[in-house]
């Protein structure tokens, strides 16, 4: 039995291994670590520990994982003890259970004026029984529709305020070839929790989902939810690119639809801003790169204002971690983090830091129109829903993700949807 | 000491002693440490896994025979991922037999370009299996890959997502990595049969086909075995290019038990049922290359040298 211990993309493969040989790999040894993920504004984080190691003198071993991996062997690495010093998360179901395991330490009073220069509303998410146990470590991420101008000028399609908007759009494009409304990477999975996420919160408000997270007994059997999945195999059938089950968001191919015109819009996290610059810069530059919010369900109940997407992405400190390496993990987050040239080099990226009057920086930043949209966004959302996926318990995020994918690929009802979501 | 060896040459001789023969035990050693540590140990522990339950994250705690019970009376899954493993293992032995025996006696043979040949079927050996994987998923791309790029229009562009076909798709491209190996085996064995069988067989007039089946097919037997149990119990657990190709979607068309126990165990986080499903595994394997050996009485083996 071969013994892989990088922790590349794709090598999850070997982690099977592990199931036999019972050891986690990775972690441990000398020094702090922290392991990030690859893409989007993450190499921006990399430099910025990088600096960090050299202002302080100290080593703190950085891997770059992709997100489904990265999902897949952070659990085991925190579970064998073996977790990196730095433990990111997008907080919600797993750091509830990385406190009620006594895997994180509290990081009350530990964390300098951070407190008080972070939105409320999204440092909120890092804390657990009144005690601090994660920080944000980057980007606000609301979920929002890019569009490609050029697409809609052609067919004389304007931006969808509302849901009958949408259906005409959808009927409008319905007679033509290579081109469909919106692009959708199906094949992840993931992309399609944003639809299911904003079509239930448009009809029922954030209450209907609230129930889940909170454990109700049958509370998928919700009528918002139950719509919002009619209404995704209605747009897979029309509205959804011809084979969206086949494109995947690894290699950004929803990005690249949008980017090629074969499709209007494009429902994703704020970070493919970034991604969009840096794949297709043609595009970017364009002018017909576009993003707008979410629309509006004429009769639904949801707040309008509602956003969906990850607060940010939160680092904690493990528990498993010598007491040097906490305070190596410490003094970034207390002295470090959030500091100016980060801050700028996000701005850069189009990415939004959560921090109070972070807006007086915009200008001139190279995004400052996607900025000052996000900010607007995430700054007068009636209510920030979490991913669904991060939100439940992540024993069921599997089962999620297998049930969506039978009704995306229309071997399924939304009923058997909610049966097999309240089974779990 | 020269009383000694005289000794056991006596006792070897006349055949009547049972004292070992061959190296001692010890230079065994290593190898047995090893298997001990890293299989047999683990094993074990996987067994008692499976009658807990545990979350990783959390202490196990004991539940019986619950997990049994449940992932082999409560989950119908258990019994498609089954089925979906004998399709995935006949399938890719039907497809690489043939395919490897014809191209291993080729590469043997004398042929013009041969070396050249040979040396493109041998690349996927050299190739990681993740960097395959992520090549054919761009291949079969439906916007960006061969389907878009060529001008057929009846080849499907959901290579990875039509349940009616993946599971061919993924038969093909672990085909596609594994046939060398096996080619190489089977060339490797066509090298040792003797020429002279085959001047002997020219006299008397055989033909290509002829001498094929009655001395190549014949002569290769044991090479035949051990491929074929290559094959089956690799094909039984195999695991990576399904895993990077497609993640295990869709669930009812390519979640084979090897990537049904990890899903289980480290995305769903139920450690339990994976390790049911790992003991289910290493039962139906270890049944089947038993079955082999006892069915192709590789316990006779038998030297095929010539003269011998």
């Amino acid at each position: 039995m071969s013994r892989h211990r990088t922790m590349r993309a794709g090598t999850a493969g070997v982690a099977a291994a592990s199931l036999f040989a019972l050891t986690a790999c990775g972690g441990g040894g000398d020094g702090a670590s922290a392991w990030i993920l690859t893409g989007g504004g993450w190499p921006a984080i990399e430099e910025d520990l990088e600096r960090f190691e050299e202002a302080h003198d100290v080593e703190i071993d950085v891997e770059a994982l992709e997100n489904d991996a990265y999902k897949q062997q952070i659990r085991t690495a925190v579970g064998s003890g073996d977790a990196p010093t730095l433990i990111m998360s997008w907080t919600g179901g797993a750091l509830l259970e990385y406190v009620e395991e006594d895997r994180v330490v509290p990081l009350d009073g530990e964390t300098g004026d951070l407190e008080s220069r972070v939105h409320e509303s999204v440092w909120q998410n890092g804390v657990v029984d009144g005690s601090v146990y994660a920080v944000p470590l980057n980007d606000v991420q609301p979920v929002v529709l890019y569009y490609n101008q050029e697409v809609l000028d052609e067919h004389g399609l304007d931006l969808p305020e509302t849901w009958s908007d949408v259906e005409d759009i959808i009927d409008t494009l319905d007679g033509v070839d290579d081109v469909d409304a919106f692009s959708l990477a199906g094949g992840s999975i993931w992309p399609a929790f944003m639809w299911l996420a904003y079509l239930t919160d448009r009809h029922g408000g954030e209450g209907a989902f609230q129930a889940v997270v909170e454990g109700e007994d049958g509370a998928w059997d919700n009528e918002s939810i139950i719509w919002a999945l009619e209404t995704m195999q209605e747009l897979g059938e029309n509205g959804f690119i011809g084979n969206y089950n086949a494109v995947t968001a690894d290699q950004n191919e929803d990005a690249q639809l949008l980017a090629d015109g074969r499709a209007a819009f494009l429902l994703q996290g704020s970070w493919v801003y970034a991604t969009i610059n840096q794949d297709f810069p043609e595009f970017a530059d364009s002018g017909n790169f576009g993003f707008t919010e979410f629309p509006v369900l004429e009769d639904g109940a949801g707040d309008p204002s509602n956003i969906v997407g990850n607060p940010a992405n939160f680092w904690s400190i493990s528990a498993d971690a010598s007491e040097e390496e906490q305070e190596v993990a410490r003094t970034y987050l207390s002295e470090h983090l959030y500091n100016d040239e980060t801050v700028d080099q996000m701005l850069d990226n189009g990415s939004l830091p959560p921090l109070n009057d972070i807006e007086d920086r915009f200008a001139g930043a190279e995004a400052e129109d996607f900025l000052t949209f996000a900010n607007e966004l995430a700054a007068n959302a009636n209510h920030f829903q979490l991913s669904w996926d991060q939100a439940i318990s992540p024993s069921e995020e599997q089962a999620f993700g297998d049930a969506l994918a039978e009704i995306l690929q229309g071997s399924s009802t939304p009923q058997d949807f909610v049966d097999t979501m309240n089974a779990q | 000491m020269t009383a000694t060896a005289s000794t056991d040459t006596a006792v070897r001789d006349t055949g009547a002693g049972k004292r070992r023969q061959g190296p001692t035990f010890l230079m065994a050693l290593p190898a047995v440490l090893f298997f001990g540590f890293f299989a047999l140990i683990p094993l074990g522990g996987v067994l008692v896994i499976s009658f807990m339950e545990w979350n990783i994250l959390g202490t196990p705690s004991w539940v019986g025979l619950d997990n049994w019970d449940t992932v082999i009376n409560d989950r119908p899954f258990t019994w498609r991922a089954l089925t979906l493993t004998l399709l995935f293992v006949v399938g890719s032995y039907l497809f690489q037999a043939p395919i490897a025996l014809m191209l291993g006696v080729f590469m043997a043979g004398q042929q013009r370009y041969r070396a050249f040949l040979s040396v493109l079927y041998f690349l996927p050996l050299l190739f990681s299996s993740v960097a395959v994987g992520l090549t054919f998923q761009s291949l079969f791309s439906p916007y960006y890959g061969m389907s878009a790029a060529l001008p057929f229009d009846w080849l499907p562009n959901d290579w990875l997502t039509n349940s009616d076909i993946v599971m061919y798709v993924m038969i093909f491209v672990v085909g596609w990595c594994f046939i060398p190996f096996h080619a190489l085996l089977y060339q490797a064995g066509v090298r040792q049969i003797p020429a002279d069988m085959y001047e002997a067989a020219t006299i008397d007039g055989a033909g290509r086909i002829r001498q094929f089946f009655s001395i190549t097919l014949p002569q290769l037997r044991y090479t035949i075995i051990t491929s074929s149990t290559l094959m089956l119990v690799g094909s039984l657990t195999y695991f990576d290019l399904i895993f990077v190709l497609t993640g295990g979607q869709p669930a009812n068309a390519v979640r084979i038990l090897p990537l049904d126990m990890y899903i289980t165990g480290f995305s769903a986080n139920n450690l339990g049922h994976a390790s049911v499903i790992a003991v289910i595994l290493v039962a139906i394997g270890l049944t089947m290359s038993l079955a082999l050996n006892k069915l192709s009485g590789s316990s006779k083996m038998e030297s095929d040298k010539a003269g011998a």
